[in-house]
This record gives C-alpha cells, sequence and structure tokens, in this order.
C-alpha cells in the first residue's frame, strides 16, 4: 500500500496529461483482436485437436482406399468420368468404406456443431460476456468474430488436406492436373465450408438460446440427426400417405411427384450438400432431378464441363447460403438486444 | 454543473414485475456516489441501463452526455464497468486477460503492456501476473475486474458490489484504493452495495434504493437528518441489579419534559428524549442508587437509515400482499441472485 500511491499517480500523470497511448478511438480493431484471440483459443483447445485427429483419421483412411483402388477407377472406360485422376481419388471406393465426401457430409456438422455450441454461452456462464460487451465493441462484431474464426480454421483445415491430397497424388502417380480438375475440387471444399458454415452458425443460434452449451450441443445434434435420418423417412411417409396410385397416373405427373418429393427433400441441408458435392465431384452427373426419355435421346454420356456442373449446383449454393445467412440473422436478432447479465 | 450520469424516469419491467421504477438520479463530475439497496432492489439493473447492456421500458440514461441505449458504444469509452461477478478467461494469465481487454479499447499497442504491468502494479497483482486467472481467488479476481476498469482511463467507474467476497482487510484496502483514485484523477464512481460500512466509508453521497425506486438521496448526514431528527436521541443504560417491576421511578422520569418514552427490559432502561439528556439521566440515577455498568447513546448511521428504509418498503409490501418469506431470504441472504 505504500508504494501503491506513488505508482498510481505516476500513472495519472501520464494518462490525464496526454491520451497519447490512445490509438484512433475506431471500434472496428476490435473485431481483428477478437478473432486473433478465437483462434488462438481453438487452436490450442482440445476439442479442436480431437477434431483434426478424426478429419485427418478420414482422410488418410479414404485415401488409402481410392489410391489402391485407383488403377481400376481410372482404367474404367465404361465410367465416363475415369480420366479425373484427382476427382477419382476423392470419390472411388472399393465399397468397403465409403467414399471421402461421403464421410465428410458426416463430418462436417460436428466440426461447425462442436465450434459453435458455447460460442456465446460459456461465456456467459463464465462471467466473461459482461466483461467483454462493457468494452467499446459492437456486440455483432462478436458474433462475427465467433463465426468468422471458427470458419477460418476449419477453411485452413480442408484446404491444406485438399492441397496435401492433391500433392501426394501428384507425387505418386505424376499425373498432370487439369485446370477444371482444380476449379472442380477448390469448389467441393467451398460447398462443404459452406456446409459447415450452416451449422457453426445453427449452433452458435442455439448457444444464445440455451443458457447451458450441454443443450445447446445436443439440439444442434438432434437437429442434424433428425435432418439426415428421420427427415428423408417423415417426407416419403406423408408424401406417400396421399401419393395417388402410380398405375393411374401419367408419365407427366409421376414426374411431378418425385420433382415435388425431391424438392421436399432438398429442404434439409445435407441433401443440398451431397447434391452439390457429388456434381462437382462427378462431372457426368447432368441434372439432380428426373430427366424424361425426350431429354435423355441423344445425350452422349460424357462429363459436362465445369461452367454446366457450376450452374446445376448453383440453386444448391444458395440454398446453404440462405440457410446460414437466415440462422446468423436469427442468432442476431436474438443477440442484440438481449440483456447481457451474468 | 451538468450532472456526468443523469437518468430520467428510467423504468425497466419484467413481465409485470417492476424492477426499476422511475428512477431519477444525477450523479456529479468527481463524486463517488453509492447506491445502497437490498439485494433484488434493482441496482444491477440500472447499471446494465446505464452502459446499455439492457434496454429500458421507458425513460432514458444519458452518461458522458450520451444516451445510453441509442449510443452505448460512446459511453462504453469512457466508462469501466465492473460487473457483481467479474469473469476471466481461465487459460489465460492476468496480464493477457489485461492485454486482451487493451486492445479491445484500442490502447496504443506499443505501450500497452507496460501500462497493463503499471495497473496491475497499482491493484497489488504485480507479483502475480503471469498466473492463470482460473485459479485466482474472488478477491484476486475482484482486484483484476479494478485492473480491468483502469487500463482504459475511464471517466466514470461504476462497480457493482466490488467489495463482495474480499476479505475485511481486503476491503479496506480496496475502499481507500477507490478513494484516492477518485482523488488525484478527478474520476466519478459509482458503486452499488448492500453493505452499509463499506458505503459509509467512501462515498460522498448516498442513494437508498429499494423496490425499484430511489427512496433517498443525499450525503450521510443529511439523510440521516431528514430521517431521525424528529426523534431526538436514544440513551441506553444498563444497570448493575434488575430493574423491579413497577419501577419506581418510571412515573417521576416521564414527567421530565424532554423524556418522550421509557422502556425497560430486565436490566436494561431506554430512554427517548427530545434532545441528548444522558449526563442528567445517570446522575439521577446514581443518585438514587442505581449501580450503572454501561452507558450507551444511539448514533445514527447508514445501518438505522437503512433499517428504517427497509422497515417501511417491506410493511409496504406486507400490505400489497406480498409473499413476505421470500422477501426476507433475499434480504438476508448474503449472495445475490
Amino acid at each position: 500500500m505504500e508504494n501503491q500511491a506513488v505508482s498510481s499517480s505516476a500513472l495519472s500523470s501520464g494518462s490525464t496529461k496526454d491520451k497519447k497511448y490512445k490509438g484512433s478511438s475506431h471500434p472496428n480493431r476490435a473485431f481483428g483482436v477478437i478473432i486473433r484471440k478465437e483462434i488462438a483459443d481453438h487452436i490450442r483447445s482440445w476439442r479442436f485437436l480431437v477434431l483434426v485427429g478424426l478429419v485427418l483419421l478420414t482422410f488418410v483412411a479414404s485415401l488409402y482406399v481410392s489410391v489402391s483402388n485407383i488403377r481400376t477407377a481410372f482404367t474404367n472406360t465404361n465410367d465416363p468420368d475415369h480420366a479425373f485422376m484427382y476427382l477419382k481419388l476423392l470419390t472411388s471406393t472399393d465399397n468397403a468404406m465409403p467414399p471421402f465426401h461421403v464421410l465428410l457430409s458426416f463430418l462436417a456438422p460436428l466440426l461447425g456443431i462442436s465450434m459453435g455450441f458455447d460460442a456465446i454461452n460459456s461465456e456467459q456462464n463464465n462471467g466473461t460476456l459482461t466483461r467483454l460487451l462493457a468494452q467499446p465493441i459492437y456486440r455483432d462484431n462478436l458474433l462475427l468474430a465467433k463465426f468468422s474464426s471458427a470458419i477460418m480454421i476449419v477453411g485452413m483445415l480442408f484446404l491444406s488436406l485438399t492441397l496435401l491430397m492433391i500433392g501426394g497424388g501428384l507425387v505418386l502417380t505424376g499425373v498432370r492436373l487439369e485446370a477444371q480438375e482444380l476449379i472442380r475440387i477448390m469448389g467441393f471444399v467451398f460447398v462443404t465450408l459452406l456446409y459447415v458454415a450452416f451449422y457453426l452458425s445453427l449452433s452458435i443460434l442455439l448457444s444464445i438460446v440455451f443458457r447451458q452449451p450441454a443443450t445447446a450441443a445436443l439440439s444442434a445434434l438432434g437437429l442434424w440427426l433428425f435432418f439426415t435420418v428421420f427427415y428423408p423417412i417423415i417426407v416419403n411417409l406423408v408424401i406417400r400417405a396421399f401419393l395417388p396410385d402410380p398405375a393411374y397416373l401419367t408419365q407427366a405427373q409421376v414426374m411431378g411427384y418425385n420433382e415435388f418429393i425431391l424438392d421436399m427433400m432438398r429442404i434439409a441441408p445435407n441433401q443440398l450438400y451431397t447434391d452439390a458435392a457429388t456434381t462437382l465431384l462427378m462431372p457426368s452427373i447432368r441434372s439432380l432431378g428426373p430427366m424424361s426419355m425426350e431429354q435423355m435421346a441423344g445425350a452422349i454420356p460424357s462429363p459436362l464441363p465445369v461452367k454446366e456442373s457450376l450452374m446445376i449446383v448453383w440453386p444448391q449454393l444458395s440454398g446453404m447460403i440462405a440457410a446460414s445467412t437466415g440462422c446468423f440473422a436469427i442468432a442476431y436478432y436474438l443477440f442484440m438486444r438481449r440483456e447481457i447479465r451474468s | 454543473m451538468e450532472p456526468i450520469i443523469q437518468l430520467r424516469n428510467l423504468s425497466k419491467s419484467y413481465g409485470t414485475f417492476r424492477a426499476v421504477d422511475d428512477l431519477n438520479l444525477d450523479v456529479y463530475r468527481g463524486e463517488i456516489f453509492g447506491l445502497l439497496g437490498p439485494n433484488g432492489a434493482g441496482k444491477t439493473t440500472s447499471i446494465l441501463m446505464m452502459l446499455g447492456l439492457t434496454d429500458p421500458t421507458s425513460g432514458t440514461a444519458h452518461v458522458c452526455g450520451y444516451d445510453a441505449t441509442k449510443n452505448p458504444i460512446a459511453v462504453k469509452q469512457k466508462v469501466g464497468y465492473m460487473p457483481d461477478s467479474v469473469g476471466f478467461y481461465n487459460h489465460m494469465t492476468a496480464l493477457e486477460n489485461l492485454i486482451y481487454l487493451g486492445r479491445l479499447n484500442n490502447l496504443d499497442e506499443s505501450t500497452l503492456k507496460d501500462r497493463a504491468k503499471a495497473v496491475l502494479n497499482i491493484v497489488g497483482l504485480a507479483g502475480s501476473m503471469d498466473k492463470k486467472a482460473g485459479i485466482f481467488s474472488r478477491g484476486m479476481k475482484q482486484r483484476l475486474g479494478l485492473a480491468d476498469v483502469l487500463i482504459k482511463d475511464p471517466e466514470v467507474i461504476i462497480l457493482d458490489e466490488p467489495t463482495l467476497g474480499i476479505d475485511p482487510a481486503g476491503v479496506k484496502e480496496f475502499l481507500s484504493l477507490i478513494k484516492t483514485l477518485s482523488q488525484q484523477q478527478g474520476l466519478t464512481v459509482l458503486l452499488s452495495s448492500h453493505h452499509l460500512h463499506h458505503v459509509q466509508q467512501v462515498c460522498d453521497r448516498v442513494g437508498i434504493f429499494v423496490g425499484g425506486k430511489l427512496l433517498a438521496q443525499g450525503d450521510i448526514a443529511s439523510l440521516s437528518a431528514h430521517l431521525f431528527g424528529k426523534e431526538g436521541a436514544v440513551t441506553t443504560i444498563k444497570t448493575a441489579q434488575l430493574v423491579e417491576q413497577p419501577w419506581p421511578l418510571e412515573a417521576e422520569m416521564r414527567q421530565w419534559n424532554e423524556v418522550t418514552a421509557i422502556g425497560i427490559s430486565g436490566d436494561t432502561l431506554e430512554f427517548t428524549t427530545r434532545h441528548d439528556i444522558t449526563p442528567r439521566i445517570v446522575r439521577h440515577l446514581v443518585e438514587k442508587g442505581y449501580g450503572i455498568l454501561q452507558v450507551s447513546r444511539k448514533e445514527y448511521g447508514l445501518d438505522e437509515i437503512y433499517q428504517k428504509y427497509f422497515e417501511s418498503s417491506f410493511n409496504e409490501n406486507l400490505n400489497h400482499g406480498k409473499s413476505s418469506g421470500i422477501f426476507k431470504r433475499a434480504f438476508f441472504g448474503q449472495h445475490k441472485r
């Protein structure tokens, strides 16, 4: 206590006279500061290590399977996509194990949920949320920083995995990488990120709604399970209840019903993701809906150009962007005017 | 003088419950204002509204000239707030926690570390700045919370229950630190507490806050004069032997002009008088042959003031048929919820 008066006066003389130590009073710098801290936190957390381990395991296992299978896949001339060696690396399988992109459709939600389910509520339970929001930062910056730091990390992870895969393929086979393969693979990474983004913003939303991180995590996992397992069953049950006997329908009507079922399925984000990912990775897919005989007539089973594939998946992409943005908007709405009390 | 904190008709309702009811309050530059009230009186809610952390149902809160609801960022740049249960990132050290906060406040990066160390030195945490905040005791966290507030060099400091959970020696040190800082840097301090003595020690002015309403404000002397002025003084005398019932002297002493009431219980006599006549009472009793063990004159401190206000609002609540058990428990419980 004796030297306290001295030191505090030293501080005060420095602080009251000149305010030089204060930087420009722009609250937007805070955004970068929060992102830096969040990324550091994520990287040092055990949870992240576990997730990286899981993704790496998936990657190595599926790569091993597809590399051992690549010769047959590459020389299978019945398959119009057989010439795309690098796409085959990601999609081919010996049927013992699902290919990489299917495995990722399970892992991506897990990644998104686990990065976001305690974003807000753990801060609130720790009492750090009040402390944070008593500083001159915008509330939406906090939400956005939580979201973007997780997306950056997942993005870096996927990007390096994919580049590793491409590089490994180059070294192992010496086959030249086509430009359109690169575009397709990067598109696939982007689509996967969007899928992660949806579950991330959903879990951030739940972390605002629920006070307990466990509840938020469980409900996010529940929603994911609902969309992947129960939603298709429910859609089938409901549609079958009022679907007339197909024997009495014209072909156009049957097509119409099929189209309708598919549209209902596409409310689920995992359907959107699977559609988009397969279209990008398998260039011979030309439509995601049913096609009539007239449309098929005269078509040569050959791969589509990149642009056409992108055109096909564009609705899926916008659907996923819309779903993530929607979740984020609700989160924003709930968080902006809420009372912050520890 | 323009008040630095200006609350006008501030109200906050949660459903039908009015947590803060038509609050008007002015706090002026450089003073230490104590917001005193039992748990659940609406102190924290009022403070949250001053910082824009919650929206008032009606009314306005102006801090440093800015509307706290519409322009909370400007307010938060000038106000340091220490919540009642301040939390830190447990995996970061005290210094890292503080530097993070400094960065959020846009402090200059090159001098930030030195400044953080200086602030930690002031609050007495220089020795444990490299320890993880997770292992800090309650009192240390409270100090770190004060460091949080000081590093941004605020104009106004708002402390919510700052002395909660600190040992008595620590409280004394903490309060004198606040007082020193307020004097040296001309800081305005608003502190809320249900601990009367802490408030009494440092505050220039006190507001008594019960049931969402500000019942009285002013310095302690004027509050006590206002409340107890009409009641005069109370002298309590403890005698060596039991006072016999009925007391023969009672009728005689009731005749005295100054005496308004006499209370007898066992060996204790309590005289309520218009003004202080303790020496005369004692002399008279000694002459009548009573042995006197103890004489005390009741002085009105914040305790009594508080009790008085609390009683009146308590009775009011009883009359309104509110559950008294809950209210009582809330009041006597030490921990806030």
